[in-house]
């Protein structure tokens, strides 16, 4: 750079001299110290852009051209860490007014919401964004599992995936009480009488007073006896720095282990299906058949070798761009809705009467449904069984065939659509029963608890859809068939007991054909 | 290299192979190990912090003054409390009004106790007729302070004595 210009400060002898045109070539020297490589232009400059750059340095140099196809992804991984970022800067906002102690709360949000200048905006889009997150969490972690991207070498990412889930909805779960509104202080009554609800079964077995799991984790979220200020201290806490800490760091080791394990997952013959390029010269013409094993320091195959760079495209501008182009429509969503929809406030808290109906937000309306039937397997235990037999899944399924394809694997697209027929239909069958005769209960009221907490309408649907999850694999002889047989029926499941809890349910938890049928009050 | 060495049979030992521990790795082992067992247990120290010694919960015995009016078999509930109370032949009993499912409150009606939050029902002597609760409503010690005040504990229950139908 400095070689083509002329040695003009060379000639100046003097300090003064030499100082002063040190100054003006200031600007362009602090922009060249800035960017290293210069203006990506080449493929060079372009490979600088992204290793030189701390930030940038996770995403590959050049990406397969498979990867970059949306239906690979629908973008949705950028999509939840675009609202993550969204929540972060917004929340952040948000903590310069609001104060965590009972009614205070209440009234910053309300100050919030009425005086702080684009106060109800930012919250608004803090609260949409939060949704958005779940849902693009969510249809992530159907994406992964559809397109069989959890397998070898991917195992442990897709683990990681299911602790950033949890951590989502814990995240969405502590937000919503920070209001200390009437849905805030009854959904951590019933949040912490979850927690507690190992009780259940150990005084069915009359140990509690020796074993208790539930009263030590209720005593620890609520810090008292009482839903009170130690609780929203707490949770608190938990919202703005424990889950989004522990959130940060799962992602970070979640967006290696993608760059790490070879990133995105693509068919074996993803090379093939691509094609060349338009006007791209293939780099080898004749295919070399050797391969060379860097023995001790990397397992496998050298990737490079035999298979041309004519297949990926350079991450600058192609996966930047396509990156820029999700957090931007991210970012409008959540606009548009922020725009259009306030987020909700109910009434201040009021420990003396609950709201009738008190519901949850709409993700958490599903496992409301099963905790009307037990509180200990409807919040605990189900949950855990499903979130356990989600990460177990890659450790089982150990099949080859169909990786990278959407539905891929043995029965494919047939199978899942024969899966969420029946996952609709056994979901609906379980509801009709429980809405229209009831349960154990209602039939035989000195039933022990025990019989209810083993036996209700959310584990008979568990039991049924891993019934059907094995007579799929023997079927298809094939794990892969029964993953996604029991995939689809939990998001049948999921989706199914969601618009129930949502729009059957009335004053009572009874159920409604629709909410206007609901009596007047 | 194939050449007979004289040692014995079996498959050499290539560089590649992880070396066989040195007496020298036992310090380093050593150290490592401490230093888990001190995060460790500084982990179980620092969970002890959120567990309180002493809860800020408020008293649960508390006085009350029951209305003239108020009618055999009809509940009084006093503000801010989670206790109806009742008169019965002359006694006043309290049963906790806390569903015992998840925590919400229960309201009194004609047949008994219902709960807005999962739909639990409760029985005029507290017992469960329909829902997920997996208890009954437990009965509280009442105490007759006298000028038709009540002293209650909600911290402490007692053997449940059926209602009849008023």
């Amino acid at each position: 750079m400095s070689s083509s210009r002329p040695l003009v400060a060379a000639a100046s002898t003097t300090a003064l001299g030499r100082f002063l045109e040190n100054l003006r070539r200031l600007p362009e020297r602090f922009t060249a110290s800035v960017s290293r490589g210069g203006a990506p232009t080449t493929d060079r400059t372009r490979s600088g852009f992204i290793f030189g750059n701390v930030f940038l340095h996770l995403h590959p140099v050049r990406v397969h051209r498979w990867s970059l196809r949306w239906s690979t992804t629908w973008g949705l991984g950028i999509a939840s860490f675009s609202a993550f970022a969204v929540t972060l800067i917004t929340g952040v906002l948000l903590m310069f007014y609001y104060k965590p102690y009972p009614d205070v709360a209440y009234q910053s949000i309300k100050d919030i919401h009425f005086v702080v200048p684009t106060g109800r905006f930012i919250r608004n889009i803090h609260r949409w964004a939060g949704n958005v997150m779940v849902i693009c969490v969510l249809a992530h972690m159907a994406r992964t599992f559809f397109t069989a991207s959890y397998r070898p070498p991917r195992e442990f990412n897709w683990v990681v995936g299911m602790g950033l889930l949890v951590i989502t909805l814990g995240l969405a779960f502590t937000g919503y009480l920070l209001p200390w509104d009437q849905l805030a202080f009854w959904a951590i009554t019933i949040g912490a009488n979850i927690a507690q609800s190992p009780r259940e079964v150990t005084d069915a077995l009359g140990v509690t007073a020796w074993f208790d799991p539930g009263g030590l984790q209720k005593l620890l979220l609520l810090g008292s006896e009482e839903v009170g200020a130690e609780a929203l201290i707490r949770f608190y806490l938990l919202h703005v720095m424990i889950l989004p800490l522990a959130l940060a760091a799962l992602l970070a080791v979640h967006f290696w282990r993608v760059r790490k394990d070879g990133g995105l997952t693509r068919p074996e013959d993803a090379d093939l299906r691509v094609g060349p390029g338009e006007g791209i010269t293939p780099v080898f013409t004749d295919e070399p058949h050797k391969t060379y094993h860097l023995a001790a320091v990397v397992p496998g195959r050298s990737p490079a070798v035999g298979r041309g760079p004519e297949r990926t495209l350079p991450s600058m501008p192609h996966l930047l761009y396509a990156e820029l182009a999700v957090f931007m429509l991210t970012i409008f969503v959540c606009l548009a809705l922020a725009i259009t929809l306030d987020a909700p406030l109910k009434e201040l808290a009021n420990p003396a009467v609950p709201e009738n109906p008190a519901k949850a937000p709409w993700y958490f309306l599903g496992l409301q449904e099963l905790v009307s039937f037990s509180a200990f397997m409807g919040g605990i235990g189900i949950p855990a069984i499903v979130v356990l037999g989600l990460a177990l899944i890659p450790y089982l399924d150990r099949e080859r065939a169909g990786t990278g394809e959407w539905f891929g694997g043995p029965g494919g697209g047939r199978l899942v659509a024969f899966s969420a027929a029946f996952g609709l239909g056994a979901v609906l069958a379980v509801e009709a029963v429980a809405i229209g005769l009831g349960w154990i209960r209602e039939w035989w009221p000195e039933a022990p608890q025990l019989l209810i907490t083993v036996l209700n309408p959310g584990t008979l649907l568990t039991l049924l859809y891993a019934l059907f999850s094995v007579a799929m694999v023997r079927r298809h002889d094939s794990t892969r068939a029964g993953a996604l047989a029991l995939f689809t029926c939990f998001l049948c499941g999921f989706i199914v007991l969601t618009v129930i809890g949502s729009y059957f349910r009335g004053p009572n938890w009874d159920f409604y054909w629709s909410p206007a049928m609901w009596p007047g009050h | 290299m194939s050449v007979h060495t004289g040692r014995e049979p079996g498959p050499r030992p290539s560089r590649l192979d992880p070396p066989t521990l040195p007496r020298r790795d036992f310090l380093g082992l050593a150290a490592v190990g401490s230093a888990a067992a001190a995060l460790f247990f500084a982990l179980l120290g620092m969970l002890r912090l959120p567990k309180a010694a002493v809860l800020p919960s408020p008293s649960r015995k508390f006085r009350v003054a029951l209305p003239e009016s108020l009618a055999d078999g009809e509940a009084f509930i006093p503000p801010g409390r989670s206790v109806a109370l009742f008169r019965h032949r002359g006694q006043v009993r309290a049963i906790s009004t806390v569903c015992t499912h998840l925590g919400c409150i229960v309201k009194p009606d004609a047949g008994g106790f219902h709960c807005p939050c999962h739909g639990s029902r409760f029985d005029r002597a507290g017992e469960v007729q329909k829902g997920p609760a997996p208890a009954a409503l437990p009965w509280l010690e009442v105490r007759d302070a006298g000028g038709g005040v009540y002293v209650v504990d909600a911290g402490k229950t007692v053997p449940p004595a059926p209602l009849e139908q008023a």
